[in-house]
């Protein structure tokens, strides 16, 4: 391998980690702060990447805006969404059975897919980026990178900035760590756990739709998107620890490397390896590399 | 409670009844679709032997089902039937195997963290085949010759088939009602609920784990051997983790802590697919049967928190005006 | 000369950096209850856990009636004679009293691999559960819910669930938490009659209780044992007074 397919390569995984972090983030915090098992996350992620495919148009005809248009109108879309499905279904399933919650959200992923298809359609689609991103920059000699990769990599890594800043710096944020370290701490505290339940919910439904929507240019946009994500989400969320925003984003990288390279470098094995990394880990720490509890 | 038992068994018994008759009405595609059904309600009973029984919420029970149905296709010769009496077994062991393997290692976890490591074994078994030429990859392989045993049982012919997978769905029932009450089976009782107290008593809870994980990957392997015979046909999509929620979705569905509610929800959730798939009742809106799935599985959680098996219980309760809830809070 | 049933020399349990335990060494007779008294965080939780086996100790040896136990399970040692109950309930409460009771036993007679008998209907078990829900004064309520038990009565089945297994050794971890004066009365009584067959180790936080029935006491600070003795002299020892029992 030479150094800018190595390069190259190191580019792509720090791309598909970052945006594993954005979704595994949501899954974690709802699963550490609210105790619900969230099946129906990997759906938020496919929402956000059809809106980014089905908005586009739309937006382009309300507002005469471009991409950017759509990612705040989508995000702000996905905030109400959030908020809607806390309220309507979620909030009587936090004294249920773990199993509850599964099949909940399991009842809630083939809703969604349906109502997709019954929108948008079953077609794969592509979404352009916008022009000034459209371009790629050489890397080496005979090799070049798509611009619009990197400005992923800029906005989830801002992001991640940005969350940690709310988490380590605001009431807000404090809120959230004692709530998912301690549940009974933080409602002796006299703070509302409903409505920091319904802001954390939400914020991790805009968090993956928001994912969902700047991936789309690169991934295309398909049916069953949701699913391969909650998946591999669920496998960042266990190795990094539940609960644990940090562990999380250890394991998105380490999931996004492992990812990458074993394709390039063992394409027989590629799909097997994440999965023989997170046995490992769980065998050597039954309880994630950060445990919260 | 005497005659809540016989209430209990008098229902099976009437649902083994029915499907023992069933045949004689049966058209081709309902005896095939009831004979899957079958084999699904075997599949969901050893899941419920982990996670109703046991409270080892186990997320990879796929994987038992593939490879049994994958050294059911695998060990038989290219151009000739094989004997039943050896190639079940071998299936079935296969599968107890793996599961014995995946058992030993996944055990030392808990909670989320073992239902993401019992969902990491099955997936790598899932792109094991998936990726590599071993098992024909994606395509999968065929079953030319079903098995035989000499002239007596000849699994080509359906109504025999039907017959054959009634026999192990009653066979599995039986099996496992017993076993949930002998000495085995209430210790596994007593670790669903409070382990500690269990280890404290006296019993190393760990072997007992180990063994009802490697007796269910075994029935699960059984279920899969069935399941290749009757389609003749192998892919890796018996493997994937669709089909792991799936079952789990059934046991929840039918009511967790009761065998026959792994029946129950075989039969429900595999109904509950057809009715919405069927273009007779839905017409062109039968493409997106998983909608009316879907909210009928939620509407279910949101009315029947002990689900299928605690219609009964909720339907009286109503009727005699009490909450159907109140049970429930007392015990806890 | 009373007869060491359970025996710890020395035990020390590290956290990290935190000195749980501290070279604590503890004997316990049969026929006598040897209490362990001492403030929250005093390590008396960890030092129960230690000699029934939850976890081993980071230094330290224990034995258990006259054989080397260090590396025991829990489970060995339960099967060994030793019982032990714990602060919260540990009840299965969807279960009879009974069944709760004679699931205990079953440990006694281990056949997971008779699959095809009941194991309600085995005689050994049976038999066990009926002596201990006798001594332990709950054979009335025997085919109630576990769950539907008044708090006192919970308490008692948390013994009657180690008594099950006929133990020589008991270890109790506050019996007596929660419990009004008539039910503290009920169970100080259940104690004294254990008494003489049993080797008990007691903790707990009633003190009026711990001086009525125990023994000896041994009184932790910080992880250590500052005293060990009859209640007579714990009651004047001046360092116990200083440190823990203050006002009393």
């Amino acid at each position: 391998m030479d150094l800018s397919i190595f390069l190259i390569q190191c580019l792509n995984s720090l791309q598909y980690g970052l945006l594993l972090f954005l979704v595994a983030m949501g899954l974690t915090l709802i699963f550490g702060i609210m105790g619900v098992i969230n099946l129906a996350h990997g759906s938020f992620y496919m929402i956000g990447a059809y809106m980014a495919y089905a908005l586009s148009p739309i937006v382009a005809n309300a507002f005469g805006g471009g991409f950017f248009s759509v990612l705040v109108v989508g995000l702000v879309l996905a905030v109400i969404l959030g908020y809607f499905l806390e309220w309507a279904f979620f909030s009587f399933l936090y004294d249920r059975d773990h199993l509850q919650q599964v099949l909940m959200t399991y009842g809630l992923i083939l809703v969604f897919e349906e109502l997709r298809s019954l929108l948008v359609g079953d077609d794969v689609h592509g979404v352009q980026p916008p022009d000034f991103l459209a371009g790629v920059i050489p890397l080496g000699d005979v090799m070049t990178y798509p611009v619009y990769r990197l400005f992923i990599s800029a906005v989830c890594l801002l992001l991640a900035l940005g969350m940690y800043y709310i988490f380590t710096r605001t009431r807000l944020g404090m809120m959230i760590r004692a709530g998912s370290t301690n549940r009974e701490m933080v409602q002796s505290l006299g703070i509302d756990i409903k409505l920091l339940y319904r802001i954390v919910f939400a914020a991790g439904v805009a968090l993956a739709a928001f994912a969902g929507m700047i991936s789309a240019p690169v991934s295309t946009v398909y049916p069953g998107m949701g699913s391969q994500v909650l998946i591999i989400c669920f496998v960042v969320v266990v190795i990094g620890g539940i609960g644990s925003i940090r562990g999380a984003f250890l394991a998105a990288m380490l999931i996004g490397f492992v990812d990458t390279f074993g394709k390039v470098l063992l394409p027989e094995a590629a799909g097997v390896l994440v999965y023989v990394l997170m046995a490992l880990i769980l065998l050597w720490k039954p309880d994630g590399l950060f445990k919260t509890s | 409670m005497d005659k809540l038992f016989s209430g209990k068994f008098l229902f099976i018994g009437l649902v083994f009844t029915g499907l023992a008759l069933y045949p004689l009405v049966a058209s081709n595609y309902g005896l095939d679709l009831v004979a899957k059904i079958m084999i699904y309600a075997i599949l969901a009973m050893s899941l419920e032997l982990l996670v109703g029984s046991t409270g080892l919420i186990c997320f990879g029970q796929a994987a038992f089902f593939g490879i049994g149905a994958y050294m059911a296709v695998m060990l038989s010769p290219e151009s000739d039937s094989a004997n039943l009496l050896w190639l079940l077994p071998a299936a079935i062991l296969a599968a107890a195997a793996y599961a014995l393997f995946v058992g030993a290692l996944s055990l030392r976890t808990k909670g989320v963290y073992f239902i993401m490591v019992t969902l990491a074994f099955a997936q790598m078994a899932y792109y094991v085949v998936h990726d590599t030429k071993l098992g024909g990859g994606t395509d999968g392989i065929y079953l030319y010759f079903k098995p035989v045993l000499g002239s007596v049982i000849d699994l080509n012919d359906a109504k025999v088939f039907y017959f054959f997978t009634w026999v192990f769905l009653v066979w599995t029932f039986i099996f496992l009602a017993m076993l949930l009450r002998s000495h085995f089976g209430r210790v596994l009782a007593g670790i669903r609920i409070n382990e500690q107290r269990m280890r404290a008593s006296g019993f190393s809870t760990y072997p007992y784990k180990l063994a009802a994980f490697t007796t269910s990957g075994g029935i699960a392997g059984l279920a899969g051997f069935l399941f290749a015979v009757k389609d003749g046909f192998v892919n890796p999509e018996m493997m994937s983790w669709h089909l792991s929620g799936a079952l789990l979705i059934m046991i929840i569905l039918g009511g967790l802590g009761h065998l026959r509610g792994a029946i129950i929800g075989a039969f429900a959730f595999v109904f509950l697919q057809e009715f919405f798939k069927s273009s007779e009742i839905f017409g062109a809106f039968s493409k997106h049967w998983q909608l009316g799935l879907g909210f009928t599985i939620i509407a279910c959680v949101a009315l029947l928190p002990k689900g299928l098996v605690g219609l009964p219980e909720v339907l009286r309760k109503r009727l005699d005006g009490s909450r159907p809830r109140d049970a429930q809070v007392v015990l806890k | 000369m009373a007869e060491t049933l359970l025996k710890g020399s020395d035990i020390t349990q590290r956290w990290g950096g935190l000195v749980a335990v501290n070279k604590v060494s503890i004997e316990i007779e049969r026929g006598s209850v040897h209490a362990v008294i001492g403030t929250n965080g005093a390590g008396k939780s960890t030092l129960i856990n230690i000699l029934s086996g939850e976890f081993p100790p980071t230094e330290g040896k224990i034995e258990l009636l006259g054989k080397e136990a260090t590396h025991w399970s829990q489970a060995k040692r339960a099967r060994q004679g030793l019982g032990r109950s714990y602060q919260r309930n540990t009840i299965f409460p969807d279960f009879s009293v009974f069944e709760n009771c004679r699931l205990a036993a079953q440990a006694q007679v281990q056949r997971p691999w008779v699959w095809w008998n009941d194991a309600q209907k085995c005689k050994q078990s049976v038999e066990s559960a009926n002596r201990a829900l006798e001594l332990a004064g709950l054979s009335e309520v025997k085919e109630r819910f576990a769950g539907l038990l008044s708090h006192g009565q919970k308490r008692q089945l948390e013994i009657a669930m180690c008594l099950a297994i006929q133990p020589e050794v008991l270890l109790l971890d506050e019996p007596l938490a929660g419990m009004g004066a008539e039910e503290t009365d009920r169970m100080l009584k259940l104690l004294d009659n254990l008494k003489a067959g049993h080797a008990i180790l007691l903790v707990e936080h009633d003190m009026d209780a711990v001086f009525r029935i125990a023994d000896r006491i041994t009184v932790m600070v910080n992880g250590s044992v500052i005293a060990s003795d009859t209640p007579e002299q714990i009651r004047v020892n001046p360092d116990v007074q200083t440190a823990y029992l203050g006002g009393h």
